[in-house]
């Protein structure tokens, strides 16, 4: 058995690696600080841990990512043999310590990461958004709503293929266009008639697959006045890309008035881009393969709208 | 060249010899030799390769526009079901199946493999699901186009209502597949474990022989899920029964816990043969012995064993508990820990070697380079907050063809050229390789870094039209699977111009260590024959100058002729 000589500690090398080592802290805290930008705006109470939690693996992945890289770059770099040689490097066949080393500190960093993390989630579970009901309960046994201990606002969610309708029970008004008041925590009853869809509102950092067959319910709070776009997440068939939705966050004045008239206006049919292609795609003698037919558009108080500018 | 220059023995039998007389007749045969059996397995996937990848530049090329303008909805649902499908099914698992063949019987001085009946039948298999998956193309009502996790109740909307569907063939497809794959599971397995050269303890298998048997172990206790799933399934959509139709009584979760209990352990059975092939070429184009041997080895069944209980983590936003997610979190991350080590430790191996940077050497390290890449954003799926929020974006999107064309397909690229030469017997041009590695690392890159931001944005896949937010990143993906495109035609020139007038490879051209370099380049029928070698020691002796076998002398002066 070959031992390798003991390695003698290299001032050159050890700062040149501890140089490098500060040059990527550094590079990964500002990583860290632009891992923000990358993201939507933030417009729920959830956002900000989200984000938080983002920044600070980012800040991680960017450190492991470079670190690795970087001795990559070196061996590629100063480690290559010469042209005609054709010798064996130096049989170095392991290290126990250093074995041990690297498999005990990603193993605490994980455990610190994924601590990190179930404190994240146990926050998000106060303020509603993991809060749901979870097993097979059938619709009409589930009745009321179950975000009792929260003076929530409740609005009822219907998606179907392919479009999304908001009922709002106590002022007994619907609309294809969610309207919610800002700084209020809001419930959602969630159900879908057909397939199954996801409630996303990429601005609340917010996601819930809606199973057909149960109601779930979903608490948030938002926390930004503007104009987002909810969107499908779970693929729902043929039109799945146009069922987006515009959620309009706003203050509590202009969101009491905006249920006030809305209670006034008629029913109407809402809005559905999936039957405009529809109607579209028939008219010019359906090419391409059969496809479900959309769903009729509900009809609502309030179609409201999906062209107007979003802030995310 | 000359057919004299082979070994008789060679052209006697009915391996794999470019010029022998009928060779292109063996591969159209129902022919029980492991290396037969092996490129046809790779030719057979490298043909599906092309057909998935024009369907996904399709794709890209609708989504290079906001707009739905190019294919109708229908179509593209249809084009990104059979991708991944065709990706997985038709080309990732068979080619890794062909390197098996190759390199499991002549790594370990067996003559063939196990079940030789078996081995073949499971090969032609893949043909026949092969014709089942594409004709489905040529159905009134389309293939299927639920995306390749079917998941119900999506997947068993039937709009023609006829018997025979897009989906029922798919369904069809996926589970003859499942019944290929452990096929052939069982006889890798069964072969490792029976079949080993005297003297091969299971301390001295190369490392890819570890993760092979990793991996196959896995397809054993995964695969019955999927097929089961996808059995029950097919009933639904035809017969009507109601396992996953809540209007019967039926939970469309469960569907999601059968499909993936499977397909995220099918994730670890592509990339943990990966992992072997990155230990063998960077041990051995450094020439420096792997560094940690054990540990490595021994990672691979760590990862096996969380890789089992992992699955949950493809469907946190699904009606599943708090409990669960905060539990399958943290089997999740600790995955990272047994990879880790591996990472390390082909760090630690090239470093102070004396690199060759020819072209299984570059595909080597472009794998590890993304490979690390789809580790820290699979650190952040996993983290139930972000994953809520990213999950079904492109982010996963991203992440996974990192994994799976990244670092999967790159290692694959560099196992065909690092062991072309053992079996088709004839050198590959070092330039093409060259230029095939630079477009395909570029094209991966340019194709997959965009479509993190883009699921950071919110942009979910699947879709066929997007917010015009997503417009800059779409065109960037899209001219990079362009590129892909593109670098495939270095590949297949080199591959096709070598195997029919490359020049014929020495034994060893590597200088590498192994049971397979010490037989003539292509192997005769039979292997090593009567001869198999005594193994006495580790396989990894880079730079120790110990023998791998006895004898070794002779195995390595033997010239063919004189056999």
């Amino acid at each position: 058995m070959t031992s390798s000589p003991p390695s003698r500690i290299n001032v050159s090398a050890l700062a040149i690696v501890s140089v490098w080592t500060g040059v990527l802290v550094v590079f990964s805290f500002w990583m860290s600080r632009q891992a923000y930008r990358w993201l939507p705006v933030q417009a729920s109470t959830a956002a900000p841990l989200v984000d938080g939690l983002f920044s600070f693996e980012t800040a991680l992945a960017t450190f492991v990512f470079f670190g690795v890289v970087s001795v990559m770059g070196w061996v590629v770099l100063f480690n290559r043999a010469e042209k005609y040689d054709t010798s064996d490097a130096e049989p170095v066949e392991g290290n126990t310590k250093l074995e041990i080393i690297w498999t005990v500190i990603p193993a605490l960093i994980v455990f610190g990461i994924a601590f990190y993390s179930v404190r994240v989630n146990q926050k998000l579970a106060v303020l509603g958004p993991m809060e749901h009901i979870h097993r097979g309960d059938p619709i009409e046994e589930v009745g009321g709503f179950l975000g009792d201990r929260l003076p929530a606002e409740q609005v009822e969610v219907t998606a179907r293929q392919w479009s999304w309708q908001f009922n709002y029970p106590d002022a007994k008004v619907s609309s294809t266009e969610l309207h919610l008041p800002v700084d209020k925590p809001v419930t959602f009853r969630l159900v879908s008639e057909d397939v199954i869809h996801g409630f996303y509102v990429p601005a609340f950092r917010l996601k819930q697959d809606i199973i057909p067959g149960r109601a779930i319910n979903l608490n948030l709070t938002p926390t930004r006045e503007g104009r987002y776009r909810l969107r499908d997440s779970m693929y729902s068939g043929t039109w799945f890309s146009t069922n987006q939705a515009d959620v309009v966050v706003e203050s509590e004045e202009e969101y009491s008035d905006w249920l006030k008239q809305a209670a006034t206006q008629p029913l109407q049919p809402g809005l559905s881009d999936a039957i405009i292609e529809y109607k579209q795609r028939q008219s010019e003698g359906a090419r391409g393969w059969p496809t479900v037919v959309p769903a009729p558009a509900p009809m609502v108080n309030v179609p409201g709208s999906n062209q107007l500018p979003h802030n995310g | 060249m000359t057919l004299a220059s082979y070994d008789p023995r060679v052209l006697k039998s009915n391996a794999p010899v470019p010029g022998a007389p009928d060779n292109w007749k063996r591969f159209f045969s129902f022919n029980t030799d492991a290396k037969v059996i092996g490129i046809q397995y790779i030719t057979v996937a490298i043909f599906f390769l092309l057909i998935g990848g024009l369907l996904a530049m399709i794709m890209r090329g609708e989504l290079i526009t906001p707009e739905n303008d190019l294919v109708d909805r229908t179509v593209y649902n249809g084009l990104y079901t059979m991708h991944g499908t065709i990706m997985l099914f038709m080309f990732i698992f068979p080619v890794l199946n062909g390197l098996n063949n190759l390199l499991i019987p002549t790594m370990i001085g067996a003559p063939d493999m196990a079940f030789p009946k078996l081995n073949a039948v499971a090969f032609w298999l893949v043909p026949i699901f092969g014709v089942i998956l594409i004709s489905s193309f040529l159905l009134p009502g389309g293939p299927a186009n639920s995306g390749w996790w079917s998941y119900p109740p999506v997947s068993t909307q039937n709009p023609l209502g006829n018997f025979v569907s897009g989906e029922g063939m798919w369904l069809t497809a996926v589970a003859l597949s499942g019944v290929s794959s452990i096929m052939g599971a069982v006889n890798f397995v069964t072969t490792i474990i029976r079949m080993r050269a005297p003297g091969m303890t299971f301390f001295r298998m190369p490392i890819f022989i570890w993760t092979v048997w990793a991996a196959q172990t896995l397809q054993l206790i995964g695969l019955p899920a999927l097929t089961g799933g996808a059995i029950m399934l097919l009933f639904d959509l035809v017969v009507g029964t109601s396992f996953f139709q809540p209007e019967g009584g039926g939970d469309p979760v469960l569907y999601q816990h059968f499909f993936w209990f499977y397909s995220h352990p099918a994730v670890y059975v592509i990339i943990l043969p990966v992992f072997g092939i990155f230990s063998e070429l960077f041990s051995c184009h450094s020439r420096k012995p792997v560094f940690g041997y054990k540990f490595v080895a021994l990672a691979s069944f760590a990862i096996v064993f969380l890789g089992l209980i992992v699955w949950v983590h493809h469907f946190f936003p699904s009606g599943v508990p708090e409990w669960m997610r905060n539990l399958f979190m943290v089997t999740t991350m600790l995955i990272s820990v047994p990879t880790g080590v591996k990472v390390f430790a082909w760090l630690a191996t090239i470093w102070g070697g004396k690199l060759r940077l020819n072209t299984p050497m570059l595909f080597s390290l472009g794998g590890l380079f993304n490979f690390v890449f789809a580790g820290v954003t699979g650190i952040m799926l996993a983290t139930v907050p972000i994953d809520i929020h990213v999950n079904n974006t492109y982010f996963v999107v991203g992440h996974f063809h990192y994994v799976i064309y990244g670092a999967a397909v790159m290692g694959i690229y560099a196992a065909i050229y690092h062991w072309f030469p053992k079996f088709t017997g004839r050198m590959y041009y070092e330039g093409l390789g060259k230029l095939h590695f630079f477009l395909t690392f570029i094209g991966t890159n340019l194709n997959f870094f965009p479509m993190h931001p883009l699921g950071l944005m919110g942009m979910p896949r699947r879709v066929s039209s997007y917010d015009p937010e997503f417009t800059f990143w779409n065109v960037v993906a899209s001219l990079g699977s362009f590129l892909l495109g593109v670098s495939i035609i270095p590949f297949l020139l080199n591959m096709i111009s070598s195997w029919v007038r490359g020049p014929q490879a020495p034994q060893n051209p590597w200088n590498a260590i192994g049971l397979e370099w010490l037989l003539p380049s292509p192997p005769p029928a039979e292997n090593f024959e009567e001869n198999v070698p005594t193994v006495i020691s580790g396989p990894y002796g880079y730079g120790t100058g110990k023998p791998l076998v006895e004898n070794q002398a002779a195995y390595e002066t033997q010239s063919p002729l004189e056999a």
